[in-house]
């Protein structure tokens, strides 16, 4: 299965583009040549059945993989414009992380109040301007459409947060540090469906201001959300393209028996 | 590819739903070849008989918009499932529409009887056209059985014989008209019975053009011949 790709007409900005990008977990390669554009402003799914890679693929993108002994990576992560290759060894993770930013599959607050859980990054990062910080805060919480919930509760604790306000929190936070991407691992799994369809309302809506790289099991969760999809298995890329040619008519056969669930 | 889903319960949905068009369209198809026979024979029996099933065609309409409706909230069904459920709800419409063109010609038939002008008129030259109608609708069914693009494409050709058997038909009537105008009356019923004939086998082409939609994912439809041979390839 060649990872090729047929760019869509008009294609958008480029953000981001890996190219012939392996990856192994010591002598497990699960990435084999993965070349792929990913579009500024829009949203970019992942998909394929468990162990596909999707995910390895998708924490190549803020170096989550350094922790892993072993690990190696070939090939290149383009961030554009400034064209850097951010697997490069000189480049340093944390700096990735501040431009590219992720949302796990389980809310993860941290055991602080909702305030400083937004504000953690900027902290991080040095910022002491209490008023700046107020700033950012609410507008970051303004834009992942859960500032009227909490706005009068920062002081509390982010874990009395239900589940899926949880989520939209660590949204918040992942913007408050005006990230370039954000990166989803499967970002409502653990979420009601009423939780999941406001997690995609706010997908929808965050991607005016920033990348979106999403990995999912749901099918029709990519197919409502995404731009652009990608079918990746067995650590390769077997088809990417526009979400609704994806959809309606994919071109590999693999594709289409998976998202018309025959893969098996 | 595949034949079978993960989900023998989606197969069988999807099986049950196929099946159900193809056994509407073998009614629908004893349809206009019943009003085909009560025009030749001039059979007010044979004309009531299908005015009285049409309820059934009906029925079966609305039984299979509900199976398909069923399918699409409870599977999400994608791509090639997708243009075989929005397919079969198109080809579904298209066979009642053919039902009601069976009706029509037997309610003509009766008016025709009514009328008492039955024998003047050249009601049998109409044969050839119904044959060719029925015939194309019949090989549509066929070829949406077995998802047969070839077919699909020969029945396109097809079509254009019907077209030209209508106009020819519609020349001869005018000049029945125009020699006695008593036969004026009669003449318009069974204007409009060649048109219900015509309109079968447009409706048998539409089937066509779904079935290379389903399999192909290509959407022939307005589309000039050459387009539709290079999309079938």
């Amino acid at each position: 299965m060649p990872s090729t790709i047929t760019l869509p007409d008009n294609a958008p900005v480029l953000k981001a583009q890996s190219t012939n990008l392996d990856f192994y977990y010591g002598a497990f390669k699960a990435l084999k040549g993965v070349t792929m554009p990913i579009y500024e402003n829009k949203v970019t799914a992942l998909i394929g059945p468990s162990g596909c890679g999707k995910s390895t693929y998708l924490r190549c993108f803020n170096r989550m993989h350094d922790l892993y002994p072993g690990h190696r990576y070939d090939g290149k992560i383009e961030l554009y414009p400034d064209d850097v290759d951010i697997l490069d060894h000189g480049v340093d993770p944390i700096e990735v992380r501040m431009r590219i930013s992720m949302v796990f599959q389980k809310p993860n607050p941290f055991p602080k109040s909702i305030f400083e859980n937004v504000a953690y990054g900027l902290r991080v990062r040095g910022e002491k301007s209490e008023s700046y910080l107020e700033d950012k805060v609410e507008a970051a919480l303004r834009a992942a459409a859960i500032w009227n919930e909490v706005k009068d509760r920062m002081t509390e604790s982010a874990t009395n947060l239900s589940g899926g306000q949880q989520q939209r929190l660590c949204i918040a936070r992942s913007l408050a540090t005006d990230p370039e991407i954000i990166l989803f691992d499967e970002p409502t799994s653990a979420l009601d469906p009423i939780a999941t369809g406001s997690i995609e309302e706010l997908i929808g809506e965050i991607k005016n201001k920033v990348t979106i790289l999403i990995v999912t099991h749901n099918m029709q969760q990519a197919a409502r959300v995404s731009d652009y999809v990608a079918y990746m298995y067995l650590g390769e890329m077997v088809e990417y393209g526009v979400t609704n040619d994806i959809f309606m008519k994919p071109k590999r056969q693999e594709t289409e028996d998976y998202i018309t669930g025959r893969f098996g | 590819m595949h034949d079978k889903h993960l989900s023998t319960q989606f197969d069988s949905e999807l099986h049950g739903v196929s099946s159900r068009v193809m056994e509407l369209g073998g009614l629908v198809e004893s349809q206009i070849r019943l009003a085909i026979h009560a025009l030749s024979q001039f059979s007010a029996e044979t004309a009531n008989q299908v005015i009285e099933t049409e309820a059934r065609v009906n029925a079966m309409e609305i039984d299979i918009d509900r199976d398909l409706s069923s399918i699409i909230a409870r599977r999400q069904p994608t791509a090639r499932d997708l243009r075989l459920l929005i397919a079969i709800s198109k080809t579904t419409a298209n066979l009642e529409r053919v039902g009601d063109e069976a009706e029509k010609i037997a309610r003509m038939v009766n008016s025709i009887i009514d009328s008492g002008s039955a024998r003047v008129l050249p009601s049998s030259d109409l044969r050839i056209a119904a044959e060719l109608a029925s015939g194309l609708l019949r090989k549509a069914l066929d070829a949406f059985a077995r998802l047969d693009t070839a077919a699909a494409v020969s029945i396109l050709k097809e079509d254009d014989l019907i077209d030209q058997e209508f106009d020819g038909f519609v020349r001869k009537l005018i000049t029945y008209m125009m020699e006695d105008p008593r036969t004026i009356s009669a003449s318009l019923d069974l204007l409009f019975v060649a048109k219900a004939i015509e309109r079968v086998g447009d409706h048998a082409k539409n089937i066509a053009e779904f079935i290379i939609y389903i399999v192909k994912g290509a959407d022939v439809r307005h589309a000039p011949m050459d387009q539709i041979e290079s999309a079938v390839k």
